[in-house]
């Protein structure tokens, strides 16, 4: 408070010339070094906060702490800016090609700022004062935009720790806010922080933490690594990217408090739905161009997707032959198909991962129909076949497989709910809403890290479970085990036959999960999974890849039903 | 937010001319007596079902997973398992929603105190710091943490402990708080008062060891533990509730001091006060004292008698069978006939010799008498004769009684014999068995009961003939 008050006040002090001033109960000025009591009182300071001040705090820039104990003046983007530092410098960590963080990712936060109006613009957003004038400001602003391009701007790294010098910034932080951080900043640690939840406007996008992943998995696309989504959230639940509390990467100097709790403070875990609308919407928003191709060379190309789920999931190579037709078929390897251009707004936004899953549990519907009767007569056969024929390969018996899966899965799950109840929420530097509620917060953290001391030494076991390094394979098969528990190299015998010169399903039937699509637009969705609707061994296999993918059974179940009805196109339209 | 109220608007306005249109032409068909149906307004964003409501946080949702895993490692004692999920729940504590919040800390010290009390590795230090910490936790549950933590000192014999803590509770103050928790601070005070008796004893003792040479200091102090023992047992016995220890350890002092005008003030009080909840124990420190005071033995059974009513199962029914037995008035004796039917009623006294020879005795003294009462014994077997036999008198307990306790089976036998006739299975056996060892009691017992089966007859048989007349 003192610091704000007697910041303006530069005159030395008659008695020893040194310019430190503070203030007394009173409210009269005192020099801290002498203690000199002069005339100057805080009241006259009160003329102050009318109009001038604008102009004067603009001219301060924004390197003044703005009071003592809240440290410096901030803007809400510059918070998010931070963490996708780190989010950027974490994928680096995990192997993400070096370009990642300070070409494409950087530019497309710059481009964002941009596009937001909030940084490279003549005419920034204000988001509090609609009062303010374009012309008070735009002097300032001049030299700015035409620096705009995508690669011809400071990478992250250069701007490293020190965003100030950023002049841009500097123009941004303190626009039109002289006026609104009189009442906003009492609730927010950050300049714009009150306003930043208030209201947007129409097609703009606002940062929100969901969406820094949604920056992330658009630069890993663009770079077409192989990562999918559903691995990137899998990183972040795991603690490999950071997510979670990711302001204590803040400098000191930025505190915060108020509505920053809001923006900034996480306590649930990301939706792969919800960062992959945002991350469409954010293609769209930034105006990209065309992304790379994502040809069958690709990673995220459905055919060497479904080798990686195949694997993991425990099946024969041998299905791999069967999505790759039934890719070929619906014409989802095409690149047309599977690149992310924004421009074509009516393109489906392919879940490369989700996608492949679904392609998997097509190809076992059509191979084993998966109605709870021919699996398992199916798997009796080849189970009585593989008994009494030892030598050769091995028929794959989709008992066997079930049961060994179905084991390993309940394991997992369990340890993955334990793993789940066990997370810790929250870090050593406390929020809170209001300097009122610090102490009681302060209080309160210390309390929780004595207790937990306490029964961290009961509970034996100090050592934190150390962090798993990350892998894109949640279950491992190899083939080397000699449990015989890998089907990797099972054969189809007994579920194909030979037609003419290619292998054919025996089973000669399908069942389709759904007849009718909803319309999106009327239901919200277009399918609705009811689990007691279907099959135990077609649930059971959604569970798997549900549990694989870390996404709701149902969000799989609506892209097998898209894939079927692209499959049996002429058959329900003959209808 | 603007928009999006106005977008709102005029959904709702076109709903609106949409259903008047609708209405119209409903009223034009049917009778217009009848009123039209106003439908509620119907949003546009509520016109298909979402699911997406809106969600508890994922952080609530694990720290509830988190309670759920602690209490199954308390159900199956999985101390150390409880102990690793509660350092990763203790984040409830600074849960975001107030709601929580608030519930967090009770919640914590629940389970924290169960996980201490039974851990391997806990101590009573560790048991402190935890009080301590949960102490600061929350204003609101300052005392009862106070005595829970005292209770555990006491449990575990740190008397000394446990009396500094009561007096640190004694004297908490804060604000509003304090009055708040005027219930507990009141137990606090008393618990104190009980250890202070605790020690008025223990200086009692050690003063009757003594002989005159240090026995005067030794007695100042004990007069002091009285008098801060007596006024904080006092100040807890004038609030109605269940306060047995204390009363007893108030009396005690009381009588020692002589004070027996208060003890009898305080009893009474204690037991006939309707604003007090019913309590047996109440009623027999009354009598007790009664009793030791020497007093009338009608005053005696004025208390017994309520006792009675609210315990008819109660030890002391015996001694007051005996103090009606003993009277001179018929109404007693009818009444005492009553109290020792109604106390072989209750499992408890099934085999209780004692019981049984009173009542055999009694009956006894009814049919010796020219059975000028034999209606009392009727009365009394009526209601009881459809479950007695198998209750009490079944060929397998008449097995079990000779086998166990050979008089017990005798007093039975008599009232068998008598009430069920000679014929009686209980009866039977135990006769056979007493006449097979030769024993002369048993004879005069058969001999009895055969003069007197007539009056089984009219004990049940011809009773339940007349009754339609």
């Amino acid at each position: 408070m003192e610091e704000e008050d007697t910041r303006d006040y530069g005159e030395p002090c008659v008695q020893c010339s040194v310019v430190n001033w503070g203030l007394t109960d009173e409210g009269r000025f005192y020099c801290k070094s002498c203690h000199n009591v002069i005339e100057r009182t805080k009241e006259v300071l009160t003329s102050d906060v009318v109009p001038n001040t604008k102009i004067q705090s603009i001219s301060r820039g924004f390197r003044k702490r703005k009071k003592i104990d809240k440290g410096w003046e901030w803007y809400v983007c510059e918070g998010f800016q931070y963490i996708l530092k780190k989010q950027a410098e974490a994928l680096q960590t995990l192997g993400v090609c070096p370009q990642m963080k300070d070409e494409i990712l950087c530019n497309f936060w710059r481009r964002y700022l941009q596009k937001s109006k909030q940084a490279y613009c003549t005419t920034p957003a204000s988001y509090t004062s609609k009062a303010l004038s374009i012309s008070d400001i735009s002097t300032d602003m001049d030299s700015e935009p035409e620096r705009i391009s995508i690669h011809g701007l400071s990478s992250f790294s250069e701007s490293d720790g020190d965003l100030q010098t950023e002049s841009s910034f500097g123009h941004v932080s303190s626009i039109g806010n002289a006026s609104a951080r009189e009442t906003t900043s009492i609730c927010s640690g950050s300049v714009d922080g009150g306003s930043y939840l208030l209201k947007r406007k129409k097609g703009n996008l606002r940062m929100s933490m969901p969406m820094t992943l949604s920056f992330c998995y658009i630069a890993l696309l663009w770079l077409r690594e192989p990562v999918t989504l559903s691995d990137l959230l899998r990183f972040v639940i795991d603690g490999h990217i950071p997510y979670l509390n990711a302001f204590q990467y803040f400098p000191e100097e930025m505190k915060l408090y108020g509505v920053d709790l809001k923006i900034f403070r996480v306590e649930s875990w990301p939706v792969y739905e919800d960062v992959h609308n945002k991350m469409s919407e954010l293609a769209a928003f930034l105006d990209l161009p065309c992304f790379p191709a994502i040809t069958d060379s690709c990673f995220l190309h459905p055919n060497i997707l479904c080798i990686k789920y195949l694997m993991e999931a425990n099946l024969p190579d041998e299905l791999h032959n069967w999505t790759c037709r039934v890719v070929k078929k619906i014409n989802v390897g095409e690149t047309d198909f599977l690149t992310l251009d924004p421009v074509n707004k009516s393109a489906r936004k392919v879940k490369y991962d989700v996608l492949a899953a679904a392609i998997i549990i097509v190809v076992l519907k059509l191979l084993f129909l998966l109605d709870d009767q021919y699996e398992w007569l199916n798997a009796n056969f080849a189970g009585k076949r593989n008994q009494k024929n030892k030598e050769g390969c091995l028929w794959f018996d989709f008992k066997k497989w079930y049961k060994i899966i179905k084991k390993s899965v309940d394991v997992e799950q369990k340890k993955l709910d334990e793993e789940r109840a066990r997370c810790l929420w929250k870090c050593e530097k406390p929020l809170f809403y209001s300097a009122k509620e610090k102490s009681v917060v302060l209080k309160k953290r210390q309390m929780v890290v004595n207790l937990q001391r306490q029964f961290g030494a009961l509970s034996g076991s100090m050592q934190v479970a150390e962090k798993q390094s990350p892998s894109s394979f949640q279950l491992n098969w190899a083939e080397e085990n000699t449990d015989g528990n890998c089907f990797h190299g099972h054969i189809l015998e007994g579920v194909l036959q030979e037609k003419g010169n290619s292998l054919t399903t025996m089973n000669t039937k399908y069942w389709l999960c759904t007849v009718k699509l909803c319309n999106e637009k009327i239901c919200g969705q277009l399918t609705h999974y009811k689990e007691s609707d279907f099959p135990q061994s077609y649930q059971f296999v959604l569970n798997l890849f549900s549990f694989l993918l870390r996404v709701p059974a149902s969000l799989i179940h609506e892209e097998v039903c898209l894939i079927e009805h692209k499959l049996f196109k002429k058959k329900l339209h003959r209808k | 937010m603007d928009s999006f109220v106005e977008q709102l608007k005029r959904g709702t306005e076109e709903e609106f001319t949409e259903e008047s249109a609708w209405d119209g032409s409903v009223v034009n068909t049917t009778s217009s007596s009848l009123p039209a149906i106003y439908l509620p307004l119907l949003p546009r964003y509520l016109r298909h079902p979402t699911t997406r409501g809106r969600k508890a946080t994922e952080f609530q949702e694990t720290k509830k997973a988190c309670l759920n895993y602690i209490q199954d490692a308390l159900l199956q004692h999985q101390w150390q398992r409880a102990a690793e999920f509660m350092t990763n729940y203790l984040e409830t504590l600074e849960n975001t929603s107030a709601e929580k919040r608030m519930a967090a800390p009770e919640v914590i010290w629940r389970i924290g105190t169960e996980i201490l009390c039974h851990h391997s590795k806990s101590s009573i230090e560790e048991f402190n710091y935890f009080a301590e910490r949960m102490k600061n936790l929350g204003v609101k549950r300052y005392l009862k943490v106070c005595l829970e933590h005292v209770f555990h000192l006491l449990c575990n014999g740190l008397i000394d402990d446990a009396y500094q803590n009561l007096s640190l509770a004694e004297g908490w103050r804060y604000g509003e708080q304090t009055a708040a928790q005027d219930k507990e601070l009141k137990l606090i005070q008393a618990y104190k008062g009980l250890l202070d008796y605790y020690n008025w004893d223990k200086k009692r003792k050690a003063m009757l060891e003594l002989d005159g040479n240090f026995a005067d200091s030794v007695e100042q102090e004990m007069h002091s533990f009285f008098r801060q023992a007596a006024v904080n047992l006092k100040e807890i016995i004038k609030i109605p509730g269940v306060w047995d220890p204390f009363v007893k350890c108030y009396v005690d002092l009381l009588e020692f001091y002589e004070d027996y005008d208060e003890v009898r003030q305080v009893l009474s009080e204690y037991a006939y006060n309707s604003k007090f909840p019913p309590n047996p124990n109440a009623h027999v420190y009354y009598y007790q004292f009664l009793k030791r005071q020497g007093e009338s033995k009608k005053t005696l059974m004025s208390v017994l008698k309520i006792l009675h009513e609210i315990v008819p199962s109660h030890e002391l029914m015996l001694e007051y069978n005996a103090m009606l037995q003993k009277s001179k008035k018929r109404k007693n004796h009818r009444l005492g006939l009553e109290i020792i039917f109604t106390l072989l009623d209750f499992a408890g006294w099934k085999e209780h010799v004692k019981a049984w020879s009173c009542l055999a005795k009694q009956i006894k003294q009814i049919l010796e008498n020219s059975s000028k009462h034999l209606d009392w014994v009727t009365e009394e077997w009526n209601s009881r004769k459809d479950w007695w036999p198998a209750f009490h008198f079944s060929h397998y307990l008449a097995k079990r009684n000779w086998q166990e306790n050979e008089s017990l089976a005798c007093e039975k036998a008599l009232v068998a014999g008598i009430l069920l006739g000679k014929d009686c299975k209980y009866f039977k056996y135990v006769s056979h068995q007493g006449c097979k060892a030769k024993k002369e009691k048993f004879r005069t017992m058969k001999k009895f009961v055969k003069k007197h089966s007539s009056t089984h007859l009219r004990a049940s048989g011809v009773l339940d003939s007349c009754t339609p007349l």
